[in-house]
Parts: C-alpha cells; sequence; structure tokens
C-alpha cells in the first residue's frame, strides 16, 4: 500500500462473465448480461473498504455490445459516483479498437469520462471532458505523479485538475497530497 | 380457402407488399402458394415465417405453405434451416432430404429470438464463418466481424426488449453482379409484436398528440433514439446500428406497422420513407451491407 491507501483489485471481465452467467457465454452482449456481470462487480467492490482502486480487464471479451458497454461501464461508473460509503476509482484495461466505439459511445451518452487503457502500457482518457482536463491528464499522465507543493507549476490549470479529482480520473493522497495517475497505480497488476 | 400467391421472388424489394397482401386477406385457412417462388433472401425467408405467423392468428389454426418447385430454391431454404424454423408455423409436406449442405455464404441460418440466450447463441454461430465471409465476400477488415456481432447483437436485442414476441434473424452473402457489380451481406430481422408503435405509445404518444402512428414512432425511434426507457442512456442500439451501417455504405431499413423509415445510400433507389401501408403487426428491419468498392 502506498501513500494512496488503498490496494488496487484486478477484475477480469472474462471470468466474472464465465463464473457469473454461465460458462457457456463467450461474449459480453444483451443488457441483461451486462447487468449481471456489472452487479457481480459491485458485489466484490462491496468489501473492499471505503476507497477501492479497481483494474477492470476486458483483455479476454472478444466482443462487447453497446448494451454491455453501457452496463460494464457507463452504469458501474455511474453507480460508484452515487455511493455515500464508497470512493471507487476504476482503470479500465483491455479496450481494444473492436471494443473502443462502443465504449467511448455509452460514456459520452452518459457524460463520464473513464481512465483506459487502449493498447498495452498506453492509456488515454476516454469519454467526455474538456480539453483543459485532456492536457492536465496526459501531464499528469506522463509524470506518474505530482507533488501538492508542485502542482500550479507542473499543473498550472488547477481548476481541470480539480475536476479530473473530483470525476475520479486522478487520485490525491490523503496523506501527502500528491495527485497520482491511476494508470501508475494498477500497471503491475496481471 | 384463402389463396395467397407468394411472388417468384421474395426479398427486400417485395416483402412489403407481401405483406400487405397478407394483411388484407379474409378470415379462414390461408395457403401460401409458394411454387413459383425462384428466387428469396433472407427477408424473403423470415418474412414467410412471419408472414405464417400472423396468418395463424388470424384463422386459429397453421396456414398451409405449398412448397416452391425449383430445386434450387429448396436446397437454399434447406441450408439456411427454413423447414426446421417452419414446422412451428405452417403445415407443409416432407421437403425431403436435399443432400449435404454444399459451401455457401450463409452466415447465420434462420435463428428464433425469443430470450437472452438466443442473442448469445447467434452471436456465437456468427464466429464460425463471418470473418472468413466479411473477409474474403465483401473486402473487410477481420476486425469487422466484431463490430458485425454487434450490430446483429443490438437488432436482435431490440425483439427482445421492445416486441414482447418471438422474432427470428438470418443472414447470408451474395452477389450482386447485375444490382450492383459486388457482394453484399443481407441481414433480417422480423417480429410479430407490438411494433414502435406500441413500444413507445406510453412514454411519448402524448408529446405528439394527433400526430402519433407508426411514422411518427419510426422517426422517433429511428432519428431522435427515443425509447420507452426513461434512462438516457438506453435507446442507443438503433442509433449506432445506423451509424455502423453508414460507415459500410450500407442500406437499414424498418418497417413497423404501416409504415417503412430507411437509412439509405446512394446506390440504394429505395425511399427514405414509405407509409400507407397496410397495418401488420411488429418489426421488420433489413440491413444490406454493399462490399467495399474494388474488391
Amino acid at each position: 500500500m502506498t501513500d494512496v491507501g488503498l490496494d488496487p483489485i484486478w477484475i477480469d471481465v472474462g471470468q466474472v462473465l464465465q463464473r457469473t452467467v454461465t460458462s457457456l457465454y463467450s461474449h459480453l452482449v444483451t443488457r441483461q448480461t451486462g447487468r449481471a456481470v456489472r452487479m457481480a462487480i459491485e458485489i466484490q467492490l462491496r468489501t473492499a473498504g471505503e476507497r477501492s482502486l479497481s483494474l477492470i480487464d476486458l483483455s479476454e471479451v472478444v466482443i462487447i455490445d453497446f448494451s454491455c458497454a453501457d452496463e460494464v461501464v457507463a452504469q458501474l461508473l455511474e453507480g460508484s459516483r452515487q455511493s455515500r460509503t464508497h470512493e471507487a476509482f476504476f482503470v479500465f484495461r483491455g479496450v481494444h479498437e473492436p471494443h473502443r466505439d462502443q465504449i467511448e459511445t455509452v460514456l459520452e451518452r452518459r457524460g463520464l469520462a473513464a481512465v483506459a487503457e487502449t493498447d498495452p502500457g498506453t492509456y488515454q482518457l476516454l469519454g467526455r471532458h474538456t480539453d483543459g482536463e485532456a492536457r492536465m491528464w496526459a501531464e499528469l499522465e506522463q509524470r506518474g505523479l505530482v507533488e501538492a507543493a508542485e502542482l500550479g507549476t507542473l499543473l498550472p490549470d488547477l481548476e481541470a485538475v480539480e475536476l479530473l479529482v473530483e470525476r475520479r480520473l486522478a487520485l490525491r493522497s490523503p496523506i501527502s497530497g500528491r495527485i497520482h495517475a491511476l494508470s501508475r497505480l494498477v500497471r503491475h497488476l496481471h | 380457402m384463402n389463396v395467397l400467391p407468394v411472388p417468384g421472388s421474395l426479398d427486400h424489394q417485395t416483402i412489403d407488399a407481401f405483406f400487405d397482401l397478407v394483411a388484407i386477406s379474409k378470415e379462414g385457412r390461408t395457403l401460401f402458394d409458394a411454387r413459383h417462388l425462384r428466387w428469396v433472401d433472407p427477408n424473403g425467408m423470415v418474412g414467410l415465417l412471419v408472414a405464417g405467423t400472423v396468418a395463424a392468428r388470424k384463422q386459429g389454426a397453421m396456414p398451409r405453405l405449398e412448397l416452391p418447385e425449383s430445386t434450387d430454391v429448396l436446397g437454399y431454404l434447406s441450408r439456411m434451416g427454413f423447414f426446421e424454423a417452419a414446422k412451428g408455423v405452417f403445415e407443409l409436406d416432407d421437403p425431403g432430404r436435399r443432400g449435404p449442405a454444399r459451401a455457401s455464404d450463409v452466415l447465420l441460418e434462420i435463428t428464433p429470438i425469443a430470450a437472452n440466450v438466443d442473442v448469445h447463441g447467434a452471436i456465437d454461430r456468427l464466429q464460425e464463418k463471418a470473418g472468413a465471409i466479411l473477409t474474403s465476400r465483401l473486402g473487410y477488415p477481420a476486425s469487422a466481424v466484431v463490430q458485425f456481432s454487434v450490430i446483429l447483437s443490438e437488432v436482435c436485442q431490440n425483439i427482445i426488449e421492445h416486441a414482447e414476441a418471438p422474432g427470428w434473424v438470418a443472414a447470408q452473402a451474395y452477389n450482386w453482379a447485375r444490382r450492383l457489380g459486388r457482394y453484399v451481406v443481407v441481414i433480417s430481422v422480423m417480429d410479430v409484436g407490438r411494433g414502435f408503435r406500441g413500444s413507445l405509445g406510453d412514454e411519448h404518444s402524448a408529446r405528439y398528440g394527433d400526430r402519433w402512428g407508426d411514422t411518427t414512432a419510426l422517426e422517433a425511434a429511428f432519428l431522435h433514439g427515443l425509447t420507452r426507457f426513461p434512462d438516457s442512456g438506453r435507446g442507443q442500439g438503433i442509433q449506432q446500428i445506423r451509424k455502423q451501417v453508414r460507415r459500410w455504405d450500407g442500406a437499414i431499413t424498418i418497417r413497423s406497422g404501416t409504415a417503412r423509415i430507411g437509412q439509405v445510400p446512394e446506390w440504394d433507389d429505395t425511399p427514405p420513407l414509405v407509409d400507407g401501408m397496410q397495418p401488420f403487426p411488429g418489426a421488420q428491419i433489413s440491413i444490406i451491407l454493399p462490399a467495399k468498392s474494388g474488391s
């Protein structure tokens, strides 16, 4: 555990799909299936304490349709924002080209944004965000973390930085006040 | 007995007139006379099942289907799984054994869609051949099979979520040598449910007042992405299907009730909106995806 005060969790959506719905299903299609997978993830997160950071891994999912992207990505994010007892952060892995359109579309539709690994080791900010948020996120992503004392210098658009933290696209350490790029906190997970 | 002649060519161009004929047929036993059927595409095959189901509702018993005389058509219907699907719809003679299925461009045999599990089954089966056919016949990249599967999944879910009645899906590749000079994939998804007007009525009809009808319901769903669900994240299926079909320069049309709405590319002379047809239950969706130019 670092100064962020949490241990990231790795959730393999392919495994959740087979374990939760049925081992016969190999694709993330239909809203009913997506809802079941999302609920299984939410149950898993209930035991994660007051704060959690989850790597939602879609690498083993071959097909994800819009209905499932809405349930498993957008509604998972939206639901987590509504919790008063749990502060959940998410990074999505395995958002390769065939998944990207579905995920970007559902995020845009609900006015959400998410950090996603689009190629191995490459992270992007997907969904709806301002230019300022995108610039500050990219700078933070390049640095990995920024000390509280360096905020105005290295990340000059403080309003955008606050929005990134508020939208849980970056994480502020409750101990040191550092701002962490989410990708750096999950990249060791397999 | 009502005798309904099945046209010699039953496809996306002739299916509406055929449905109109079924819609105005009198009550009483119906015979679908398909003896002179020479050409049928997925819209024709799935449309026959829909027409038979509608006729059965009217007469309270299975209609009879007189089989095509053409052995080519019989063989094709057999390969597409038509006779298996028709067992619960028509009373018909044994079409006989058609011999082993030869290599064909069938992407998806006629598949009943009534529940979630059926969509999963259809998507699984699609993976067996779709990649090869989309690449070799349409010149699409290998990854297109994912987008194709997404389209099919969304369009099938339309049946489960809105129709509240069963339906069918089928897809096949053809060489439209004379019509377009290219291969196309034809996807047909049809149901006999409550249609768009019925599905959207409770939520949206008041806003439209006297103008509410099949045409306005189709426009609301097809052009504006309205659904019966209050959740703003819903209703993306048809919008996203339209977007992907446009990217591939394809055509999509939906008939529901008395109207058909469409998004048609330059190569297709289908009008974007047709109304004033005979009232017909459910929704009937046709998607045509052409090969990339030069393929």
